[in-house]
């Protein structure tokens, strides 16, 4: 179960990066081509140490590339919130607030108790502050900036925020119960979003699930494809 | 102006200088740090796609790097009174020019590695001596840009090493992104010196202290060497050792094409230049967004501030 609940971190964390690397050279000023870049790094590495754990827990001899570049797409385990095509700025941020919200609480957990992926979350408790931050003063911008802003930053709210409830589904044996976060996850994001004068829309009743059990949406295969190809097309060559 | 070579300290930004020396300056700077912002494009391209994690994180930060590059030199720039948002401008509206070598294509994942190789190769050649360059927030810049480009250059080596030592497949990959890249980088170095009527001006007010030619031999006696280590051909059938000139004899580059591809056209200038001009329409309403919040956040914090 461990090694389960840790793939899921490191598939959400990998896809974030792949995400975000489309980012580079497309911000909308260079500063933020430096920051996104930054940020898809810190998803990229937590990525990498969750891996090593996870492939030294199950001790078959499978390396990060392994898991990276030789899985299809059932077998990736990330939540759909972070599978989506992202190539909105307004999406790129209120979704990163999302994830860095609820990413910020399970390294914490993690970080704070003995376990095979501690040293991996104290890491990532810094860089997730960090982009939880720089998210956050992106959507107060853009939610309290322009009124083309408000909207397309509200827009992007009404399409993620019905992602989120998969996050927070229950997994009692899981090493967090993603459950148990759910009030202090809430509790760092609305107040955020209040303050940039967005409506906080309603947790759906029946939301969007899936990606814990392998079940995704179209977009992931053709992520894949693209991270993939290269290194599928060589079988067994090193990089 | 007193000529460079009686002159010891740098120029500062205050200091008086002449109009001309300010223009070349900032054309120079300019053109420099729209390389760097043009050149995220080619290699970014491959970041999705880079073939083991490890290899992603170095390409990626590597291209963050580029863009930390065009930051420092749009501010060096500023430095002489030019704004950003003007350079950009002429960047996007083809009055300023960028690097030639960035309108040819990568096609490969190997041309990332020739890219780190022999153009951040060419780059740091060309750019060692600006570390000396007369005008002091350029020179400092530089000091910073030069020691990440070395990196960015090994990096590339040590993708083709890795290349030209795996698969048959990967050999074949590494051998033909050197042999699209090479000339291409050679040319990276400027027209020949007789073709070059800016350089004694530049040359006299210490912003460049060597000539185009003179670089692009540096550039020809570090490479052969190091293609030789990689067991990669160069190819240039006139490549030969000069024992009486101490230096690498080799064939002269394509300047025609060097010229058509300056001209505006060479294989990607259309879309290296769109994709940019994208970028930033696109992202015209998030800073019309941060400037509308920053302006309210202003005009709230003076509300609250007491009465004097």
């Amino acid at each position: 179960m461990t090694a389960d609940f840790l793939l899921g971190l490191a598939d959400d964390a990998l896809v974030t990066a792949q995400r975000l690397g489309w980012w580079v050279s497309r911000a909308p000023e260079l500063e933020e081509d430096v920051a996104l870049a930054n940020i898809g790094l810190d998803q990229l590495g937590q990525a990498r140490g969750l891996y090593a754990v996870v492939t030294d827990l199950e001790g078959l001899g499978r390396t990060e590339d392994d898991l990276a570049y030789l899985r299809d797409a059932p077998d990736f385990r990330n939540v759909l919130l972070v599978e989506r095509p992202q190539t909105d700025f307004a999406v790129c941020v209120v979704r990163m607030l999302l994830l860095a919200a609820w990413q910020s609480e399970v390294y914490a957990v993690l970080a704070a108790r003995e376990g095979p992926a501690r040293g991996v979350a104290a890491k990532a408790v810094k860089e997730v502050a960090y982009h939880l931050d720089h998210a956050a003063q992106w959507v107060l911008r853009l939610g309290d900036g322009t009124e083309l802003s408000h909207e397309r930053t509200q827009a992007a709210l009404d399409a993620e925020w019905p992602y989120l409830p998969e996050l927070l589904e229950p997994a009692p044996a899981a090493p967090v119960d993603p459950a148990s976060l759910r009030d202090a996850v809430l509790g760092r994001v609305r107040p955020v979003l209040h303050e940039a004068t967005l409506v906080v829309p309603e947790l759906p009743a029946d939301p969007p699930t899936g990606g814990r059990a392998g079940r995704h949406t179209e977009h992931l295969a053709a992520l894949l494809a693209e991270m993939q190809q290269v290194a599928r097309a060589h079988p067994g060559a090193t990089w | 102006m007193e000529p460079a070579t009686e002159r010891s300290a740098t120029v500062e930004p205050r200091d008086p200088m002449p109009d001309g020396y300010r223009r070349t300056l900032v054309r120079q700077i300019a053109q420099h740090a729209h390389s760097e912002i043009i050149g995220m494009q080619p290699e970014g391209e491959w970041i999705a796609r880079a073939p083991s994690l490890r290899r992603k994180a170095i390409l990626m930060a590597k291209v963050q790097d580029e863009a930390g590059h065009g930051l420092y030199l749009y501010a060096a720039a500023e430095t002489l009174g030019t704004p950003r948002e003007e350079l950009l401008d002429a960047l996007h509206t083809g009055r300023q020019k960028y690097s030639s070598i960035f309108n040819y294509p990568t096609l490969t994942w190997a041309d990332v590695g020739a890219i780190g190789w022999l153009v951040d190769g060419a780059a740091i050649v060309n750019q060692v001596p600006l570390c000396r360059c007369s005008y002091g927030p350029y020179a400092r810049a530089m000091v910073r840009i030069c020691k990440e480009e070395s990196f960015h250059q090994r990096q590339g080596f040590e993708i083709l090493h890795t290349l030209s030592h795996g698969t048959p497949a990967q050999r074949a990959m590494a051998q033909d992104a050197v042999d699209r890249f090479w000339w291409p980088s050679l040319m990276m170095f400027g027209p020949p010196d007789a073709d070059s009527p800016n350089t004694a001006q530049s040359m006299a007010w210490g912003i460049k202290r060597f000539t185009n030619d003179e670089l692009r031999q540096r550039f020809v006696d570090i490479a052969v060497p190091q293609a030789a280590a990689l067991g990669l051909t160069l190819p240039d059938p006139e490549l030969r050792w000069n024992e009486e000139r101490g230096h690498w004899d080799f064939g002269t580059p394509d300047f025609a094409e060097l010229a058509e591809v300056v001209a505006g056209r060479g294989p990607c200038n259309a879309e290296r230049l769109a994709h940019r001009v994208r970028a930033h329409e696109d992202g015209a309403w998030v800073r019309e967004a941060a400037a509308a919040y920053a302006a309210k956040r202003a005009a709230r914090t003076s509300t609250q501030e007491p009465a004097a």
